[in-house]
Order: C-alpha cells, then sequence, then structure tokens
C-alpha cells in the first residue's frame, strides 16, 4: 500500500541546508491503524505533508498503491490527493461560509464525481451528523466540526486517511470520541496515519512509529518492539 | 457542473460582503455610466445635425457675392453676382443638374386686415426643387413667368397661418411691401430648426424681385446642385475657375465670391464630433481602468484573506486552473455586476438628458454591448493577476496561514 524508501527532505534556509527527514525506510499495509510520534522538529510533520503528495521529497521513492509520487507532476498530485488520500487537520479546516454538506461534498466536486450531494450525505449519515447538514461550521461543536472533516476525509473513499494531531484541539471526551470513530472507520478496513505527541491517543493505535532528527527510532506494533 | 459550485460560493462571497462588493464595483459602475450616457448624447446630437443639414441637401453648393475671411464673415463687394454668372455656371459646368439664383429681404406682408413680416425670396423656377420645397397647394412658378416678372408668389406654410390662418389662399391678392401678389400656391412644411424656419418666407419670381421689388441688379447667392455627391470637389474648382474668368480677375487678387457647401460643414461638424468623441471614450476608458484597479486591489485583500481556504482546497484535489477559476469568476461576476447597474444607470443619465434639454439621445445597442463586454474584459484582466496569485499558492504555506 503504501512503501517508502531512503526517504529525505531537505529544506533551504537563508543558505544553510536544512534536513527534516534524513532517510526514512518503512512499509505501511492495507488496513493498518498507523501513530506517528515524536517531538516538534524531529520530522513528523514533514513526513506527513510528504505522505499527503502536498509536496515532493528532495530525494527517495514514495509509492502509493504502485504509483511513484516523486515523479507526478503538480496536476496529477492533486488527482492523487483527491482520489486517494483523506485529510484531516488540528484545526479542521472547514470552509466556514459552506455548510457541512457542502463541506463533506467538495472533494466529490473537485473530482467531478456524479451524485455528490447523496454520497456526501452517506457520508455525513456514517460520522452521525446527518441531522446537521444544512448548518454552518460556525454553528457547530469543536468535535461536530471534526467529525465533518472526517466525513470529507472519507467521502472519496481513499486509499489512506491522514489525520495530524485530530483530537489536538478538542477536550478529552470528545477527543475519545474521535479516536472511537476512527477505530470503527479501521475496523471497515480503512487505512489510517496519525500524528499525534499525545500518549494516550497513540495507545489506540496498532502501531507507533517514534522519530527523532529527521529519523525513525523505534518501530512497535501493538506497544511490542518490532524491529 | 464545478463551475456552476464555484459561481454559487463565488455569489455567497460577493453577497456576505455587499458593501465591500458594492463599492468595488463602483468604479466599473460609474465607468459603464459614462460611456452609455455620452455615447448616447454624442449619437443623438450627431443624428440631429445630420438629419437639420439634409433637409437643405448635402449636393448643394451655396456660391455669395464677396469674399469669406475666417469665421463666415463677409467682406468686400456684395453686388459681384448677377444672373448673367448664375446661367454662366449652368452653362460651362456639365456636372451640376441645376442653378438657382437668390434674392431675399424682409418684407412687411399684408392680406385684409393682417400684417406679417417675413423674408421674401427671389428665385428661378428650379429653385424649388433645389432645396427640396414640396407644393402642397397651386405650382411653383415657370420660366415663362419669370421672364415676364409676373407680380406673383408661393407661400411657406408659417405664412399661411400667420396671414391666411391656413385657408386657402390660390387666387387671392397679398400686398408685399404695398405691392399685389397673386398666391399661386403654398409649399409643405419642412419643420422649423433652431436658428430658422424655412416656411416663414415667400416666393416670387427673381426678376420681378429684382426689378419691382428690391430695385437691384445683382444677387444675394447662387444655390448650385451637383449630380453627384462624390463630384463636390471638381466642381467647386470649376465654378471658382469659371467664375474668375467671367469676372477677369488677375492671377494675383483675390476671389470676388466665394463657395461652399453643406457637406464641407457636415465634414467639419463630423470631424470634432469625432473628437469630442475620442476625447468622452478616453475619460470613459481611463474610469473603467481605475475601475479594474479597484477590483484587483480587491481580490488581492481578499486572496490573502482566504490563503487557508485556497490551502484546503488544494489539500482535497484542486487543481491550480480550478482555482484560477475561483477567483477569476469572482473578479468578473464583480464587473459584471458593474457593467450592469452602469448600463441602466447609463440610459437613466440619458433619458434625464433628453428630458430636461431640448435634446435628443439615442442609446444603441452596440455601445450596451461595447461597455459590457469591455467590462467583462476589465474583470477578467485585472482579476488574473490575484487569482494566479492564489493558484499558484504552495498548498502546505497556505494551510499553516494564520
Amino acid at each position: 500500500m503504501i512503501e517508502v524508501e531512503k526517504l529525505t527532505k531537505i529544506y533551504q534556509m537563508g543558505g544553510q541546508q536544512v534536513p527534516a527527514l534524513a532517510g526514512v525506510d518503512f512499509r505501511i499495509e492495507k488496513g493498518e491503524f498507523v501513530a506517528i510520534m515524536g517531538p516538534s522538529g524531529s520530522g513528523k510533520s514533514t513526513l506527513m505533508n510528504l505522505l499527503g503528495c502536498l509536496d515532493l521529497p528532495t530525494s527517495g521513492i514514495y509509492r502509493l498503491e504502485n504509483l511513484n509520487i516523486q515523479d507526478l507532476n503538480p496536476n496529477q498530485l492533486a488527482d492523487v490527493r483527491n482520489h486517494r488520500i483523506g485529510f484531516v487537520f488540528q484545526s479542521f479546516n472547514l470552509l466556514p461560509r459552506a455548510s457541512a454538506l457542502e463541506n463533506t461534498e467538495l472533494p466529490l466536486l473537485y473530482g467531478r464525481v456524479p451524485k455528490s450531494k447523496e454520497i456526501a450525505l452517506k457520508a455525513l449519515e456514517r460520522v452521525g451528523l446527518a441531522h446537521r447538514a444544512k448548518h454552518n461550521p460556525t454553528e457547530l461543536s469543536g468535535g461536530e466540526r471534526q467529525r465533518v472533516a472526517i466525513a470529507r476525509a472519507l467521502v472519496n473513499r481513499p486509499a489512506i486517511i491522514l489525520a495530524d494531531e485530530p483530537t489536538g484541539n478538542l477536550d478529552s471526551a470528545t477527543g475519545k470520541e474521535i479516536m472511537d470513530l476512527f477505530q470503527e472507520l479501521n475496523q471497515e478496513s480503512v487505512t489510517l496515519i496519525l500524528v499525534t505527541h499525545e500518549q494516550e491517543v497513540a495507545q489506540q493505535t496498532k502501531r507507533v512509529i517514534h522519530m527523532k532528527d529527521g529519523k525513525i527510532i523505534a518501530d512497535t506494533s501493538n506497544g511490542v518492539e518490532s524491529c | 457542473m464545478l463551475i456552476w459550485v464555484l459561481f454559487k460560493m463565488a455569489l455567497r462571497s460577493l453577497v456576505t460582503h455587499k458593501l465591500r462588493t458594492f463599492l468595488t464595483a463602483l468604479g466599473i459602475i460609474i465607468g459603464v455610466a459614462s460611456v452609455i450616457s455620452m455615447i448616447s448624447i454624442g449619437e443623438g446630437a450627431r443624428n440631429q445635425t445630420q438629419s437639420t443639414i439634409s433637409k437643405f441637401g448635402t449636393n448643394i453648393i451655396t456660391i455669395k457675392p464677396g469674399q469669406q475671411k475666417s469665421r463666415h464673415v463677409t467682406t468686400g463687394k456684395v453686388d459681384t453676382l448677377t444672373l448673367d454668372d448664375a446661367n454662366f455656371v449652368k452653362e460651362n459646368i456639365p456636372l451640376i443638374t441645376g442653378v438657382a439664383a437668390q434674392v431675399y429681404r424682409s418684407a412687411q406682408l399684408k392680406f385684409e386686415n393682417k400684417n406679417t413680416n417675413t423674408t421674401v425670396r427671389g428665385t428661378g423656377a428650379s429653385y424649388a426643387r433645389l432645396a427640396n420645397f414640396e407644393m402642397d397647394r397651386g405650382r411653383y412658378f415657370n420660366a415663362e413667368e419669370i421672364r415676364s416678372a409676373k407680380r406673383i408668389c408661393v407661400v411657406g406654410s408659417t405664412v399661411l397661418k400667420n396671414l391666411f390662418e391656413n385657408r386657402n389662399p390660390l387666387g387671392k391678392t397679398i400686398k408685399v411691401d404695398g405691392k399685389n401678389f397673386l398666391v399661386i400656391g403654398t409649399t409643405v412644411s419642412k419643420g422649423a430648426l433652431s436658428w430658422f424656419d424655412p416656411d416663414d418666407q415667400i416666393f416670387i419670381p427673381i426678376t420681378t424681385a429684382q426689378k419691382r421689388v428690391f430695385g437691384m441688379d445683382h444677387v444675394q447667392s447662387i444655390d448650385v446642385q451637383a449630380g453627384k455627391i462624390e463630384d463636390l470637389e471638381i466642381i467647386i474648382e470649376d465654378i471658382t475657375r469659371v467664375l474668375r474668368q467671367k469676372h477677369d480677375i488677375a492671377e494675383d487678387k483675390d476671389d470676388d465670391f466665394y463657395v461652399q457647401n453643406s457637406a464641407q460643414f457636415l465634414r467639419s461638424w463630423e470631424d470634432s464630433a469625432k473628437t469630442f468623441t475620442y476625447l468622452l471614450g478616453g475619460i470613459a476608458a481611463i474610469s473603467l481602468m481605475v475601475g479594474g484597479i479597484g477590483i484587483m486591489n480587491i481580490m488581492l485583500v481578499s486572496v490573502t484573506e482566504r490563503t487557508r481556504e485556497i490551502g484546503i482546497r488544494k489539500a482535497i484535489g484542486a487543481k491550480k486552473k480550478e482555482i484560477l477559476e475561483q477567483f477569476l469568476i469572482e473578479s468578473v461576476l464583480i464587473s459584471f455586476l458593474g457593467g450592469g447597474i452602469g448600463v441602466l444607470v447609463g440610459i437613466g443619465i440619458s433619458r434625464v438628458v433628453s428630458g430636461l434639454g431640448d435634446w435628443e439621445t439615442v442609446v444603441s445597442t452596440q455601445s450596451i454591448l461595447l461597455a459590457f463586454g469591455f467590462s467583462v474584459a476589465i474583470g477578467v484582466f485585472f482579476g488574473f493577476y490575484p487569482a494566479n496569485k492564489a493558484a499558484n499558492l504552495n498548498p502546505i504555506d497556505a494551510l499553516r496561514y494564520e
């Protein structure tokens, strides 16, 4: 599903080369639920950006469902983001002037998928928010907003869902609800990768990748060292 | 499908910022309204002048005695033209189809107990045809009556009203400066112009006028009709040559007559109208330009404000082209809106102008399409830079933007 080989990312900062990712290798199979952990500056956000096809690596190989991502042009990357990747952000990132339904529908519109309204409504149903479909994000609670964001991430049936600190802006009870939802989705064989620095959140996943200084320092499964 | 959604979203964002949208469109509104109203006023003035000039016929060349100095001031002797000159011109220039010499003066008319002051014009038999006068009742005088200097007259419709209260005047006798004239015809009204009323005159044979009324042997003007309007320039040259020859004017002396033509007047008027139109067009173009810059300014602000939105859209799969389209739709929508309101305001202004003054205005479909098309082009042109800026944003930076 996901294959990463010697992935590096080097940023130019005022004439200096800053390696944010210094050669990372791993595989993630379909149906996995992976947490990426690490202190700030460890390169986990950079890795998320690369996995989400928002950015291209400096060198190395990133294969997503047999597509060589590093060889794609911006339009092809946009297509990959649209069809194969769902994003869930810490700050929800919903369009403020669009209803929950319209927010959920948006990836389908860019993907030119027919019957987009019905599909979007189904996705909202899946996250338990069909009754709030006509409401704008400002009329929704934090947890509801994140559910809309998850519905939006789900709606195109992506290969993976990438969640960047999805519970970071939520209280613990709501955070737990969101994590429960992720668990349910994972049981329906949705592949999930989430970035977090909360140990409790990471414990609810099947696999945890620890990062430091742009490298993977540990890759554990169900809390047991695997390599 | 997607375009429709983008359109709806653009509309929604414009409606959310109503005041801002209106102020942004205001530049375009003013520009388009000024284009429409100025063109309509210019068109109207042109129509009016053209119809005025064509009443006299544009193929008529007028020869007058004396010299024409600048600004239509005539100097020199005024008795240099005679009936002989008129005949000479007629016989020697084959391109002309008619010649009508005239004398005219204001005179007192009297019928029964009614008096009126009007222009008495002594003319040849072909004058009615040359000057586009149609007969209402009776007939115009003929060559025989001119030769024998008969005391007969044809009256214009204004005189008919003033003197006869529109009753049939044929066979009646009126007094012109105390002398009896028999009315043999009336002319169809041409309608008054702002500076003179062609219906407020009577026509008598030119010989009668010279010998029996005014006591003069020269003529005051000779109208020459050109067969074809393209021949005007040649005919004017021919007239000058023929008359200089007849008047024995030495090479180094000036003409003792001058030649003028309504087509020349029309042309010089059209030249100045064109200059005026360019000027107005320039002003309108500048205001549209300023309006366009206003749109660009606001769109740049809008792109900055919505950086995060752009990032979200890109993250979920919007292509560069689709972001570009979204912002272009918005700027074109603003200018379209401005153009639409501008057209209405422009039509309103020209209505008011034609209502207030005695001024004809013509709102042409062309000018509406032009102004409308131009404003949409402005929207695309000035919207492109901000839209392109939006489309080129890096999704990661855009998503992080606070």
